[in-house]
């Protein structure tokens, strides 16, 4: 059951909640904004988002480097104007100091251009990779991965410890699909593999088994499907009769998804920046915390966002609680480099963009329920793989046709 | 009485950036006005010509697209407004070729189909359209050189594109053609006898539709110097749809105000209610159940009503018009 | 081969499907012109009722799916009965009133259900695939089929051979002519109502072990529902059928050979009908 938090009952709550109040004179509250997806069918990772930094603004008794937080939560609806609006009010109506989000990578373009000139630091999970690499906005970090990130060291592992030699991919044909595949296809063919086929699905499609049917004699198949809907896209492979196993990246195997999968996505391989077994002190909080309040496992999303909490808290500390200078402020919230996260050591690059672990799970059963067990760990893994980064950048962006098929 | 009413009117309107509150405010009524032209074109189809269309959104994002993707390619404002104005008709008059073959649910469905077909078109031309990425814009165009940058200056040009339009609604409804228009709605084979061309009235009052969405479409491309296939969804024009319906089909201000429950409730109300969407589905059945007309006629019928409670409380006063 | 053979099983299984859904907007909207858009929010919420009875009362698969449909049909008689009855004819006030509805049960099933998708298993008989001469079917698909005929017989038999079918074939034909010979037309259309909305719901749970149950599901159905009963003519339960599995086969093999043009390949067909033969392939000509 999520929390119902309406803005103006969160606040009260808050001031409830908090211990008494030192009698020195208190810092102006710093104010941070969320962008995320309450309604709909985004609503899932938004509401989980909400409920990652909740966590974090809980456990620090709502006080980020001296100074109290006002949060302040907006509902975009899933759309580009809605992001818009709402991304407008979180700035000029309240006054935002930082925001975090929003969840979709459309959502993310239509208000790039309008965050840099008001220069909003923003901290987004959205995967769009040109927002850090051909298209980069100053103002703009992401603590998460791009759409690529995880499925690069995937495919080194696909190729060199899974030992498989050729894959079929399937996602859903919108940007973060190419984007996924197209890493994935890269690293897997410089390892030696061969991509037979590659799938589109139309989003939002309910029933895939035509576009399963389509997969043929291959190795391994490796998808790329968000939301929801890898849930069904598992039972309809199974369904299908299908024995090829299945990878997938960080949306496929999200922690928060196991409890509604069924038996049918056991064994399947995922690589996330983030894992729910994780055994460091940071996680173990998060996850206590988390469960005992929304009496879910967290996930992607949640994790993300209570990584993005922490990432503010050092850029405040970095700059002592000032936040009206808005360049050093982003200058210093992009120089943070943390080591106990819920998703491990977290630093940035030139482009704003994380670097970080990439953990490679495997989905099991464990007491009749399922869950990711991590097999391996790749480190400091950046946006660019092992690759050059100047000869990444030179390429295009990984899209509907690129890389190519070699056939 | 009325005269006063529009003058009290448009003075608001005018002096929106001095009362509301701040530049996020005055971009909503920008919002609200922009949704209220869209309205407005497709109440010509639903309330004067009675012909319901759920494809409206598709015109809307034709016109957007246009400008978007020409002035991506390095052209000039006005040249992608002309562009987008002439694409738009030219869609129109497609659509209204095939549309008009059926009346009721047939023209709802096909308009429909046709909607679809073009929130395909956006999400599958990629090289055209990017796809879900959408087209991003990086200026808006400079009449007479002044600046349409700042939210005040964009907010005037949008009203007065707002006041042209309803002062040219006005003149249609109240027109010959707008009154045969209604003759086509309420008895098409009596004025297919008296020798009314029915197909051609219909035709015209969907390019007149068609030019209406254009402009909004324009308007909004501008706005949030962004388009994606988002706003040509079957969410999208069953939207619009709803704020003509709600606000009052066939009246001059009814999808105005339909166009301000939606935004208003989408854009404010969302801040202060979790549950909006509830909020506003309830809002919606209890118009039907309250005021099924919409709220425009239904606010007049219950201003009327008090009115009258008034008058006959203080006594046998003689009735009178007017006023 | 085998691939052509998956499609078609698929591309019947799913039609069946659609039938479930879309005969109970077919004769809502044949027999009282009602533009029901709620109808894909029955389906999710029957599968939400559903679910909810398997996976939190333990209660078989079938017995749940049964319970559903019946908590749905009473919503929608409730709906007929205090809110559509006094809109008769009013499209407008119809098209706002069902969608207005449509919005609050999508929200109160997010705050019930919460975003997460709910994954249903067929029953357990029916899981995994069946082996027929070397091919490979799966089983609970063919299930749907199966279970698709039986109610299209038991519909058949219900409109052509009983009292209730014969008034109700009555009312869709000529409403004034019904009410004069006597026949109580106001409680037919709640008890029409009550069908349709209960046939969606049951349908809703049947499909839930193919396609989950997510926020979202009531806008994926509807046009689909929409796209069937217009190709197959409304008020005609022979055209539901048939409209069913054409687009079950234009879904299936037009998403899956020509995925570019993915939305045309539903759409432009459903144009090309509705430009040619407005009625849809059996319905008639509205009067």
């Amino acid at each position: 059951m999520t929390t119902k938090f309406g803005r103006r009952a969160f606040l009260a709550g808050v001031a409830a909640s908090t211990l008494p109040m030192p009698a020195i004179a208190q810092a102006a509250p710093v104010r941070i904004g969320l962008l995320t997806v309450k309604t709909g069918s985004l609503a899932e990772g938004g509401i989980q988002m909400e409920q990652g930094i909740l966590t974090f603004l809980k456990q620090k008794n709502n006080t980020l480097a001296g100074r109290k937080v006002e949060f302040i939560s907006a509902d975009t609806g899933g759309s580009p104007a809605g992001a818009k609006t709402k991304a407008q009010e979180l700035i000029e109506r309240d006054k935002v100091d930082v925001i975090l989000g929003p969840l979709a990578a459309f959502e993310l373009l239509a208000i790039s251009d309008y965050i840099a000139q008001q220069k909003t630091p923003m901290l987004s999970l959205a995967a769009a990779e040109d927002l850090t690499q051909r298209k980069p906005n100053p103002y703009f970090i992401r603590a998460s991965a791009t759409s690529a990130q995880a499925m690069q060291p995937l495919a080194d592992y696909a190729a060199k410890e899974m030992k498989v030699k050729t894959a079929v991919l399937i996602a859903e044909d919108f940007a973060f699909g190419y984007e996924q595949m197209g890493g994935f296809h890269r690293v897997f063919e410089d390892d030696g593999g061969k991509v037979l086929k590659k799938i589109w699905v139309p989003l939002g499609t309910a029933d895939n088994t035509p576009f399963i049917a389509q997969i043929g004699q291959c190795d391994v198949v490796c998808q790329g499907y968000a939301g929801s809907a890898p849930v069904k896209f598992m039972k309809q492979y199974a369904d299908l009769g299908l024995k090829t196993p299945v990878i997938g990246g960080e949306t496929a195997g999200d922690d928060a998804l196991m409890k509604s999968f069924g038996d049918d996505a056991v064994g399947m391989i995922n690589a996330c920046p983030y894992t729910l077994d994780l055994a460091n002190d940071a996680n173990k909080r998060f996850v206590a915390d988390f469960t005992k309040d929304y009496g879910n496992v967290p996930g992607f999303y949640a994790a993300g966002l209570y990584v993005n909490g922490q990432v503010v808290e050092a850029g405040l500390q970095k700059v002592n609680g000032d936040t009206s200078n808005k360049e050093a402020f982003v200058k210093q919230l992009r120089g943070v480099q943390l080591t106990d996260t819920p998703r491990g050591p977290v630093k940035f690059d030139d482009h704003g963009n994380v670097i970080g672990n990439i953990y490679i799970r495997r989905i099991e059963k464990q007491n009749g329920k399922l869950a990711n067990k991590t097999v391996k760990t790749y480190e400091n893994v950046s946006q660019f793989w092992t690759y050059d980064e100047k000869t990444f950048l030179s390429q295009p962006v990984y899209s509907r046709d690129y890389p190519p098929l070699k056939l | 009485m009325k005269r006063v009413g529009w003058a009290v009117a448009l003075i608001v309107l005018a002096a929106v950036p001095l009362w509301v509150g701040g530049s996020f405010y005055v971009n909503i009524v920008s919002q609200i006005l922009i949704a209220a032209i869209f309205a407005l074109g497709l109440d010509i189809l639903v309330g004067y010509a009675g012909l319901i269309s759920l494809g409206h959104a598709g015109l809307f994002g034709i016109a957007a697209y246009t400008v978007a993707i020409l002035l991506e390619h390095g052209f000039g404002h006005s040249v992608a407004i002309i562009a987008a104005l002439g694409m738009t008709l030219a869609t129109t008059m497609l659509f209204a070729v095939l549309a008009l073959r059926t009346t009721g649910i047939g023209f709802i469905m096909i308009t429909l189909a046709l909607g679809q077909l073009l929130w395909g078109l956006g999400y599958r031309w990629i090289d055209l359209t990017h796809g879900d990425n959408g087209v991003s814009g990086t200026s808006r165009p400079m009449p007479f050189n002044i600046s349409l940058d700042s939210a005040d200056h964009f907010y005037y040009a949008t009203l007065l594109i707002f006041v042209a339009v309803l002062i040219g609604m006005a003149i249609l409804t109240g027109s010959a053609f707008g009154a045969s228009l209604r003759g086509t709605r309420d008895q098409p084979r009596r004025m297919t006898a008296l020798g009314f061309d029915v197909w051609t009235i219909r035709f015209i009052a969907c390019v007149m539709s068609g030019l209406c969405s254009a402009v909004a479409g324009i308007l909004f491309f501008y706005y949030n110097e962004f388009i994606s296939p988002h706003a040509l969804a079957l969410s999208a024009s069953a939207e619009v749809l709803l704020m003509v319906i709600a606000g009052g089909s066939g009246t001059l201000l009814g999808p105005v105000a339909g166009a301000a429950l939606v935004v208003i409730m989408k854009s404010v109300m969302s801040a202060y209610i979790e549950r909006w969407n509830f909020t506003l589905g309830a809002i919606f059945v209890l118009i039907v159940l309250f005021m099924p007309e919409g709220l425009v006629p239904g606010s007049r019928r219950l201003v009327r009503f008090l009115l009258a409670a008034a008058k006959t409380g203080r006594g046998a006063a003689p009735a009178r018009s007017g006023g | 081969m085998s691939l052509w053979l998956v499609l078609t099983v698929n591309s019947i299984a799913f039609g069946g499907l659609l039938f479930l859904l879309s005969a109970g907007f077919s004769l809502i909207f044949g027999l009282m012109r009602i533009p029901n858009l709620t109808h894909g929010s029955f389906f999710m919420l029957g599968a939400y009722f559903g679910a909810s009875f398997v996976i939190w009362g333990s209660a078989p698969f079938w017995l749940a799916a049964i319970i559903g449909a019946v908590l749905v049909a009473l919503l929608g008689g409730l709906l007929e009965r205090f809110v559509l009855r006094r809109l008769a004819g009013q499209n407008e006030a119809q098209v706002l009133v069902t969608l207005g509805v449509s919005f609050m049960i999508a929200d109160l099933c997010l705050m019930e259900w919460s975003g997460d998708p709910i994954s249903v298993e067929a029953p357990s008989p029916l899981q995994g695939v069946a082996r027929f001469g070397g091919l490979i079917f799966p089983t609970y698909r063919i299930a749907i089929i199966l279970l698709a005929l039986i109610v299209a017989v038991a519909l058949w038999a219900l409109i052509d051979g009983t009292r209730l079918g014969a008034m109700i074939r009555a009312g869709v034909d000529d409403p004034q002519m019904a009410r004069i010979c006597g026949i109580r037309v106001s409680t037919l259309f709640t008890v029409v109502f009550c069908l349709g909305a209960g046939l969606a719901g049951f349908a809703g749970m049947i499909g839930s072990p193919i396609l989950s149950i997510y926020p979202g599901l009531d806008s994926d159905m509807l046009p689909l529902a929409l796209v069937v009963v217009i190709l197959g003519g409304t008020g005609s339960l022979l055209g539901s059928l048939l409209g069913s599995f054409v687009v079950g086969f234009l879904y299936n093999f037009g998403q899956a050979l020509l995925p570019e043009l993915a939305y045309f390949v539903l759409f432009l067909p459903m144009v090309l009908i509705l430009v040619m033969r407005p009625q849809g392939l059996f319905g008639r000509r509205a009067p």
